[in-house]
């Protein structure tokens, strides 16, 4: 019953930062000078006065800030995030097109981070002063102070300009048909040099977190009665040792889940992905209020969730937090 | 009744001309292949009847054909309309259809789609003075259109081509509000050489040949894939390694020069001359003492355009010197040019009474710029630095993002701002309306933001407007600028070095023959291998 009570106090919670996330971020957008009305004639290169006028009284933005703001709370809570002013279409359409690709950047980038980043840090852990353990440092602090958009940059020139093996930008080309499994191949083609360049920070920041929580370990009570019982140095690090080491990996992970987001943003664009990222970003220079509230309020949705699950894999690793009572 | 409107009579002799502009000294043009296109943005509809800007045009214009083409000599051509014909009071236009034309979905395109069309644009174009004139459009029969003007409107041939007099099917688009047709950007129902295939919104779209197209033979491609690349850096690799054939609009200077450098690439400055991009400073003439024309005109003489353009866009673009592009048959470089005089213009100052405190300043203003591109920042910088000569000092005023900049300015809350201004195609259609006194209007970007308000002007313009000789227009239109120019309400610097950049090893007769250069149908263009 513990574990319903959490889900039900989480739900709780995150209902009303929902509600806060709308409001706040509604006003803030309504702050910003210039609307939707600028954006299609500035894109025009010219206007009519009635143009502008209706463009919007279409979309109720002739309406005083509280009434629109109402209405877009009622509409969100009847499950209607609206259409959007730019594209026209409704916006959990445009959201849901745009949510497969960034998913599958920043959970592939996410897990090749963890994973790669705790092989090199466990490798590392085991010589803290050898050869491998000083190229992770090096690594960390590149990987952790280069811009994501410079690393792109210079992986494109070296594999795309020069080498010439790898695909510039998209998704898949335009010309696969979808759904085949040519286009499933063309789509894991193209989604090699965004997934490392946006692991890349956080594989450096993992494996040096993986290292140091691994050398920490290594040298307590446990382990050495492990190896007093006579366990090979595999069955210690593998079985006893990493299971603990792994836990603030974990942890920080989950908490740059929302990060890693941002991240994407920088990266989409550099890719030209068509993920939520340049969506959101696109979407707040053309003052596409529906399509920003909609991205908002999905991302505040899948942070929440995903912080939920970040609970739930700790109890999964670590008994002891199975059992106290921290919710 | 000149040269220039006989033009229009005798489809056969027109179709000839057309034959003939077509470069010929290349390989006979190939059936087959797919042109990619990149672009920096990708529009949210392609319906260029509610919509004008490039990135509506540029597919837009694949998608529907207009009633008129141009060669890149200003000739009108026949496209949809076989011929056409202006009436010797000026006050109506006989257009006379294909009679073969069919839309996207095997409809016979009809005088009926035009004068819906008509309708459809005057009501709900940007551009209100294209159609302005028009009282009505009468059908005598399915292929001959009638188009009634209150008054002579020599700007309608312009106004009846490329992207600004698109034919769109009254079947299709006749109801509701055109605005939220979902058919604006799906299932496009067309006119034009191309139909749409897919379209994923923010990312590409994919167009195929039409085999019914009206023209035998035409397009050459099967698809074009016009795809959005943000990033300049990476158009700059999709162009060098191949993965793209063309994209259109390049003005980064940094750009140009790297792009200059690749065997495989040709840059051309043509086709952009309908378009008429300038870039200018201009002043809020309300503003003291801004409202002083010898002030204007002291800033004019103070900035050195030459080096500007040199520093600005590494040489790639063309001055600028009046309000009509250089590359319009209306321009006349019959004006004052500034030439830079830092001692005329503090004497000009002193005249205006604007004389150096004991810093050497005489005036405290502001100067807002367009965000976005490092251009329009360094460009402001210079300017400040060569105002600061004059004893002007410049306060910067950057904008969070285009439409705040352009709401700023739109709402005359500024002293001087850079600007980009397009001239499309006609004078009546994009430079009257940063002159006329009457084109005032507060809160809609692009009209006459200056609040420029000179009698005589307006009536040269007013003149020039209704006259239907090529050559008395002309004469009008060099006064009107030699006005403008010594006026002073907007220092005129360069034309937007706009490029279009192909593969010419892939690319056969690129779309660059055409005053509309990428705005207008590409049925022309091939692929060589």
């Amino acid at each position: 019953m513990q574990f319903l009570t959490v889900v039900i106090r989480r739900s709780l919670y995150a209902f009303l930062l929902l509600l806060a996330v709308i409001v706040f971020n509604y006003t803030l957008l309504f702050l910003v000078p210039g609307d939707i009305a600028e954006t299609i004639a500035g894109e025009s290169g010219g206007a009519s006065a009635e143009l502008m006028a209706e463009i919007r009284r279409s979309y109720g933005l002739d309406q005083p800030f509280y009434v629109q703001l109402f209405g877009y709370v009622g509409r969100v809570l009847q499950g209607d995030l609206g259409s959007s002013y730019y594209f026209n279409v409704p916006v959990l359409d445009l959201i849901l097109g745009r949510l497969g690709p960034t998913l599958l950047l920043v959970v592939t980038s996410l897990l090749l981070a963890i994973f790669t980043g705790t092989l090199f840090g466990v490798i590392a852990s085991q010589r803290p002063n050898g050869i491998f353990s000083h190229f992770i440092t090096i690594l960390a602090l590149i990987g952790f102070s280069a811009p994501v958009f410079w690393t792109a940059f210079l992986l494109i020139i070296l594999f795309v300009s020069m080498l010439q093996i790898l695909p510039l930008s998209g998704l898949a080309e335009p010309l696969t048909e979808s759904g085949t499994w040519q286009w499933y191949l063309d789509v894991a083609y193209h989604l090699i040099l965004p997934v490392v360049s946006l692991s890349s920070i956080y594989l450096a920041q993992y494996s040096r977190l993986a290292r140091a929580s691994m050398m920490d370990i290594l040298g307590s009570d446990y382990i050495r009665t492990a190896r007093a019982k006579g366990l090979g140095q595999r069955v210690i690090i593998y079985k006893h040792a990493l299971r603990n080491a792994v836990i603030p990996v974990i942890t920080i992970a989950g908490l740059q889940f929302s990060h890693i987001f941002s991240g994407a943003v920088v990266i989409e664009t550099v890719f030209s992905w068509p993920g939520l990222g340049t969506l959101a970003f696109e979407s707040i220079l053309r003052g596409d209020t529906p399509t920003i509230m909609g991205i908002l309020f999905f991302s505040a949705f899948v942070v929440i969730i995903f912080n939920l699950l970040t609970d739930l894999a700790y109890r999964i690793v670590d008994p002891r937090i199975r059992l106290s009572n921290t919710a | 009744m000149n040269k220039y409107f006989k033009m229009a009579a005798g489809g056969a002799a027109m179709l000839a001309a057309t034959a003939l502009a077509v470069p010929t000294a290349q390989a006979e043009p190939k059936q087959g292949g797919t042109l990619t296109m990149i672009y920096r943005i990708i529009a949210g509809h392609f319906n260029p009847a509610i919509a004008s800007g490039t990135p509506t045009g540029i597919p837009g214009t694949q998608l529907f054909a207009a009633l008129i083409r141009y060669d890149d000599q200003w000739r009108p051509q026949p496209y949809l309309a076989e011929s056409w014909k202006i009436a010797d009071d000026g006050l109506s236009v006989q257009v006379n259809l294909r009679k073969n034309a069919v839309f996207h979905d095997g409809h016979p395109i009809t005088s009926e789609d035009v004068a819906f069309s008509i309708e459809t644009i005057k009501a709900n174009h940007p551009f209100k003075t294209m159609y302005g004139p028009v009282t009505k459009v009468t059908t005598p029969d399915k292929h001959t259109a009638i188009i009634h003007l209150s008054a002579p409107h020599p700007a309608i041939e312009l106004a009846m081509s490329s992207q600004l007099g698109v034919v769109i099917p009254k079947h299709i688009y006749g109801e509701g509000n055109i605005r939220k047709n979902p058919r604006n950007s799906q299932d496009i129902v067309g006119s034009g050489p191309f139909k749409l295939k897919e379209f994923k919104p923010g990312e590409y779209i994919i167009m195929e040949r039409f085999d019914d197209f009206f023209l035998e033979g035409r397009p050459y491609l099967d698809q074009i894939v016009f795809k959005k690349m943000a990033e300049s850096t990476s158009r700059i690799i999709a162009l060098e390694t191949g993965k793209a054939d063309l994209t259109a609009f390049a003005s980064d200077p940094q750009e140009l020069t790297r792009l200059k450098k690749s065997k495989h690439l040709t840059l051309t400055p043509d086709g952009y001359s309908a378009i008429g991009p300038l870039n200018w400073l201009a002043f809020n003439t309300t503003r003291k003492p801004f409202d002083d024309k010898r002030v204007r005109q002291a800033i004019g003489y103070a900035m050195n355009k030459k080096l500007m353009i040199k520093i600005l866009y590494s040489g790639f673009a063309k001055r600028a010197t009046g309000p009509i592009h250089p590359g319009s048959v209306f321009y006349s470089g019959d004006v004052n040019d500034y030439a830079y005089d830092v001692a005329k213009a503090k004497a000009l100052l002193d005249a205006a009474g604007l004389k150096p405190d004991a810093d050497g300043i005489r005036l405290k203003t502001t100067l807002n710029f367009i965000p976005g591109g490092a251009v329009w920042k360094r460009w402001s910088e210079i300017t400040k630095a060569q105002l600061k000569k004059i004893g002007i000092d410049v306060t910067l005023k950057a904008s969070s993002d285009f439409r705040s900049w352009i709401k700023t300015v739109a709402g005359h809350d500024f002293d001087m701002t850079l600007d980009s201004v397009f001239n499309w195609g006609d004078p009546v259609i994009g430079v009257h309306r940063t002159y006329q006194s009457t084109n005032i209007r507060k809160g809609v970007p692009w009209h006459n933001t200056q609040q420029f308000r000179n009698a005589d002007v307006d009536a040269v313009m007013m003149k020039a407007g209704l006259e239907n000789d090529l050559a008395k227009r002309k004469a009008l239109y060099a006064k009107m600028q030699k006005m403008v120019v010594e006026e002073a309400p907007i220092i005129y610097i360069n034309a937007s070095p706009y490029h279009t950049i192909y593969n010419h090893d892939r690319v056969g007769n690129p779309p660059v023959d055409s005053i509309w250069g990428t705005s207008s149908p590409m049925d022309n263009v091939y692929i060589k291998q």
